[in-house]
């Protein structure tokens, strides 16, 4: 039941999210599909062949997330594509494992990033819910059109924190208690501690502005030209 | 800083969205999605769906209803009435919800909270909590469930505080002698419980005017607000209970034109 566009997807950029078993896929899917991109769920590696760009969504704990994703064969591809710099958007849990381990199990974690996933620090509540402002520290264009400060959507207890070389990744943050890292981007990598597929029209125009910053492959492929 | 949640809450029996008194005597108020998608449109931090149509049969509408609606309503949905298991709950949140919330089964069984939280993650969990003054007088609370009709003589500050312990993520907290008679939220209720937990807690039961939600925030310490009625009929819109609060100096996201 993946939500492929009524226009044809060859025009739309095709987004595979990993389905490995963490809750609500449905909301990520249609907002992709209402921000222009065609979508398909990605169980497997295969289901990565045809993708333009990467999706790893998720809420919950990052041991059993780990866990799933080594038994659907998924750990190294992903570490691959984001090596190989291709569009990636890492979303709550999908931001998190991007670094090395997380203290809420002890899990080992992706790697990419630098730094470990950590309880918020003297946060009034946890977990932290609710709407929450965005505070950018450099312009990205994933950001074009949406003003600083606006609020998004956040479901969440543990949040990364980018040690030593985290300046030049982070991107914006926000402060329940203290300020925390909420969006992070490196090359073509970006990753939000927010959900933007529940964060109403901004959420929407991220994700439009995300789908917009990808090329379908078919396209440009079309574009190369003919002689050798 | 983290914004203070107005939430319309949706009745929803048999595919349609209905009110009543008291859990009885209820009105037809509408389609779900549409309603849903009206409310997002006028600001709604979130919404909540909770199935009053205790047939198994209305189960399957119930889902196919959740998946209308995410597809129209870019907002956070959670969704409670008659969750028994984690299975249950798996297909909640695949139809399509970010929440669920457990209420008469977690009394019942509060392992059931645990397991869900180590499934799902705590901030899946919302354990909902429909209480009754034991004694107008005094200020304890006894848990009633399925749908206020069964007491349980258990103490609501306590079972908020194991609900927590057991791994709710946010509470939603009902109070069955206001709910439905638009006499305010039982602040008193709500201080004893935002005062002994430390996880969001959703004031419910009594709105009548946006006053009542900035009482709920300000003396009974609540996170979120919610509310059925007053929002359905159209006595008042979710920008004129924003704009009380943003008054009373709390921090609300603003409406969108």
């Amino acid at each position: 039941m993946s939500g492929t566009s009524p226009t044809g997807p060859g025009s739309r950029p095709r987004f595979a999210v990993v389905d490995y078993g963490a809750g609500n896929l449905v909301s990520i899917e249609q907002a992709l599909v209402s921000a222009g991109a065609a979508v398909a769920r990605a169980t497997g590696p295969d289901d990565l062949r045809d993708a333009d760009a990467l999706v790893v969504p998720g809420v919950g704990a990052a041991a059993p997330a780990m866990e799933r994703l080594e038994r659907a064969g998924l750990v190294e591809p992903i570490r691959r594509w984001i090596a190989d710099d291709r569009p990636f958007l890492g979303i709550c849990l999908g931001l998190q494992l991007l670094f090395e381990g997380s203290d809420e199990d002890g899990a080992a974690t992706l790697g990419v990033l630098r730094g470990r996933t950590r309880r918020l620090d003297d946060a009034p509540s946890l977990p932290h819910i609710g709407w929450n402002q965005v505070e950018r520290r450099r312009d990205h264009p994933a950001f074009a059109g949406i003003p600083d400060a606006a609020d998004f959507y956040f479901v969440h207890s543990y949040a990364g924190a980018a040690d030593g070389a985290g300046d030049e990744v982070a991107l914006a943050t926000t402060t329940h208690g203290r300020p925390f890292v909420s969006a992070v981007a490196r090359g073509r990598l970006l990753g939000v501690q927010f959900h933007p597929e529940r964060s109403g029209e901004d959420g929407l125009r991220l994700l439009a502005n995300v789908v917009a910053a990808v090329r379908p492959a078919s396209v440009a492929r079309d574009d190369l030209p003919v002689t050798a | 800083m983290l914004r203070i949640r107005v939430i319309p809450c949706l009745d929803v029996a048999n595919g349609r969205v209905v009110k009543g008194t008291r859990f009885v005597d209820l009105v037809d108020e509408g389609d779900p999605p549409e309603l849903a998608e009206r409310y997002a449109r006028e600001g709604a931090d979130e919404l909540v769906f909770l199935d009053i149509s205790a047939a198994p049969e209305g189960r399957g509408t119930l889902l196919e209803i959740v998946e209308r609606t995410a597809r129209r309503a870019f907002i956070p949905l959670t969704v409670g009435g008659g969750v028994r298991s984690v299975d249950e709950m798996r297909d909640v949140l695949r139809a399509g919800a970010d929440k669920v919330s457990l209420n008469t089964a977690a009394v019942a069984d509060p392992e059931l909270i645990g397991a869900c939280a180590r499934r799902f993650g705590s901030q899946a969990v919302v354990v909902a909590i429909d209480a009754r003054a034991f004694d107008a007088r005094a200020a304890a609370w006894e848990v009633v469930v399925k749908g206020g009709r069964e007491a349980t003589g258990l103490d609501a500050v306590a079972w908020a505080r194991r609900a927590t312990e057991q791994g709710a993520g946010e509470l939603l907290v009902t109070s069955i002698d206001r709910d439905g008679t638009q006499s305010g939220f039982d602040t008193a209720l709500l201080r004893a419980i935002t005062d002994a937990v430390t996880v969001p807690v959703i004031a419910s039961g009594g709105a009548a005017g946006p006053d009542d939600f900035v009482r709920a925030v300000l003396e009974g310490g609540a996170d979120a607000v919610l509310a059925a009625s007053i929002f359905h009929r159209r006595q008042h819109s979710i920008g004129d209970v924003k704009a009380a609060m943003a008054a009373a100096g709390l921090s609300v996201r603003a409406v969108a034109a």
